[in-house]
């Protein structure tokens, strides 16, 4: 076992690095570039039951420090990724994949995690809570502790694989929807997905985005990312995915610090298609210079100072 | 698609808000004129996209326009700077489709990839015409770049100030093999209504990754969805779909 090696809900992983759904597509594009049998595993573009164009254009808009994005999980649907994106995939990816899933109703989660499951691929399902409820109002199923542990409820009745669920971070109490899946049934959670948020164009006194609204990721949100990811770590058993504005080793060794066993890399890949190749060969060597022998020994580490 | 650094070696004012770029390096990646490349610049999170204009062994050339905060700050770049950029990407032109007598038509800033297009097809002999589309006099630029590759040039501003009055359309002529062409989205759409023949236009979107990895630039077409970074930027006449 390297110095890297961590473990995710009982499958190894050779490093704790992951590309995070909605940056890295199916994989193609980055295996033309670099070997992606070197990274941990890779979350793929979140799939739902039925095929999603997404919102319409401009659906990018760039911030101080990160972007905004209102793609609205354009993808194929379930069965095209089973019938069309997995063979592809099996031929420049040999480890098991994490499947992202999305839904707009309890059934529609079901339904695709079950499909997904049975693929051998697979090794975890990793669920998109932060979706609307079409059933609910609208309301996003991660914003409510019972909508979430119902999504939990549905998705571990019908699967047999570990089922990590995606929190929103736009809630009050992330800690409190954390426990609501763990208490469900989830075999782990990560966070954060992205951050509701807006950019105006001052000249056309418009929002850039057609949506007029997006999510935030990139450099900008690590911090609130971390502080989550450390609440959430403290609240719960289960292993924890962080994730959230990560782009260096240092961002990486943070989140495990806060108390996540693996980290997702999202919208670094984006501006540098060789992110966590970087990051991952950086790793040993910033690890030695803060004397640390292996990531497993670090997780949850950072110690707080007492209260007062 | 490749990830290099390049020097600049000339950067220069070509029109009040038009510059052109020469930068050297490792050009290899591209393949088809009508490609682009994509510009990290310090302090801006998302890469800057910018269309090839033209290619000379380990030489590129961009021309590109200053409407925001990343243009701007690339026009006070000196020569001998480095910048990371991300070379071949997008589809580019067919360039086997064009027939004997190919029409190029830009329009504004959509003007640069025919350049390195046109000298493609004199390359290969064939009677290239291009169509230059502009508001006002002012802002004309490479009309003579085009004239010295031996093409037939016209130019069209819109206030009449030089060459024809009107829009690009008013200056089509009766008889082409083949249509190639860039600009703005209303000027695309009045060449598609124009035209006789068929062709290849090219699509501009922002963009968040570039390489088709994110699924920001996305558009309908009567082939399916497409990404315009990857699956574009250059689309058939005959699988556009206008929306609205």
């Amino acid at each position: 076992m390297g110095r890297l090696t961590t473990h995710l809900c009982g499958i190894e992983l050779d490093n704790p690095v992951i590309p995070a759904s909605g940056t890295f597509g199916y994989g193609y594009e980055f295996a033309q570039l670099y070997d992606i049998n070197m990274l941990g595993t890779f979350s793929f573009k979140g799939t739902t039951k039925d095929a999603r164009f997404g919102n319409p254009t401009p659906r990018i808009a760039e911030t101080p420090s990160g972007m905004i994005n209102s793609v609205g999980l354009q993808n194929p649907g379930v069965e095209k990724v089973i019938s069309e994106e997995l063979p592809k995939l099996k031929k420049c990816f040999n480890k098991p994949v994490m499947a992202n899933v999305s839904g707009f109703s309890i059934e529609d989660y079901a339904y695709t995690c079950e499909r997904l499951d049975k693929e051998e691929q697979v090794g975890w399902l990793e669920v998109n809570i932060s979706c609307p409820n079409v059933h609910g109002g609208g309301m996003a199923f991660g914003t409510s502790a019972s909508a979430a542990a119902e999504v939990v409820h549905a998705v571990k009745k019908v699967t047999t694989k570990p089922v990590i669920i995606k929190l929103s971070p736009n809630v009050t109490d992330i800690a409190e929807i954390a426990k609501a899946c763990e208490e469900a049934g989830a075999d782990g959670i990560s966070l954060i997905n992205t951050i509701l948020s807006m950019e105006i164009d001052i000249a056309r006194r418009r929002p850039v985005l057609k949506n007029n609204m997006g999510g935030l990721s990139g450099s900008a949100v690590f911090p609130i990312a971390l502080r989550m990811v450390y609440q959430v770590a403290h609240a719960v058993k289960v292993p924890v995915i962080g994730m959230g504005g990560v782009s260096s080793a240092e961002d990486v060794i943070k989140m495990i610090l806060a108390g996540a066993c693996a980290v997702e890399v999202g919208a670094a890949n984006l501006v540098d298609p060789y992110a966590c190749k970087k990051i991952i060969e950086d790793l040993p060597c910033v690890m030695d210079k803060y004397n640390i022998d292996n990531l497993k020994d670090i997780i949850g580490g950072a110690k707080p100072w007492e209260e007062t | 698609m490749k990830q290099g650094y390049f020097d600049i070696a000339e950067n220069i004012k070509l029109t009040k808000n038009i510059f052109r770029m020469k930068l050297t390096g490792d050009t290899s990646a591209f393949t088809a004129p009508g490609q682009f490349l994509n510009i990290k610049l310090d302090g801006l999170y998302l890469r800057r996209p910018i269309s090839l204009c033209d290619l000379n062994g380990k030489e590129m050339t961009v021309i590109y326009k200053t409407v925001g905060k990343g243009t701007e700050k690339m026009s006070f770049m000196p020569a001998g700077e480095r910048l990371d950029i991300l070379t071949g990407l997008g589809n580019g032109y067919d360039l086997e489709k064009a027939g004997d007598r190919p029409l190029l038509i830009g329009g504004g800033v959509g003007v640069p990839p025919l350049y390195l297009l046109a000298r493609r097809l004199k390359e290969q002999s064939r009677n290239v015409t291009v169509i230059l589309g502009f508001n006002t006099a002012d802002e004309i630029f490479y009309e003579d770049e085009f004239k010295r590759l031996g093409c037939n040039v016209q130019v069209t501003t819109a206030d009449g100030s030089y060459g024809v009055k009107g829009f690009v359309t008013d200056a089509m002529p009766g008889e082409y093999s083949y249509i190639y062409t860039c600009g703005p989205e209303p000027m695309l759409k009045a060449v598609y209504r124009a035209s006789k023949t068929s062709g290849q236009f090219s699509f501009e979107e922002r963009m968040g990754c570039g390489f088709g990895a994110c699924m920001g630039c996305s558009c309908k077409t009567v082939t399916g969805y497409k990404r315009i970074c990857k699956d574009g930027p250059v689309l058939e006449k005959e699988e556009i779909l206008w929306e609205d």
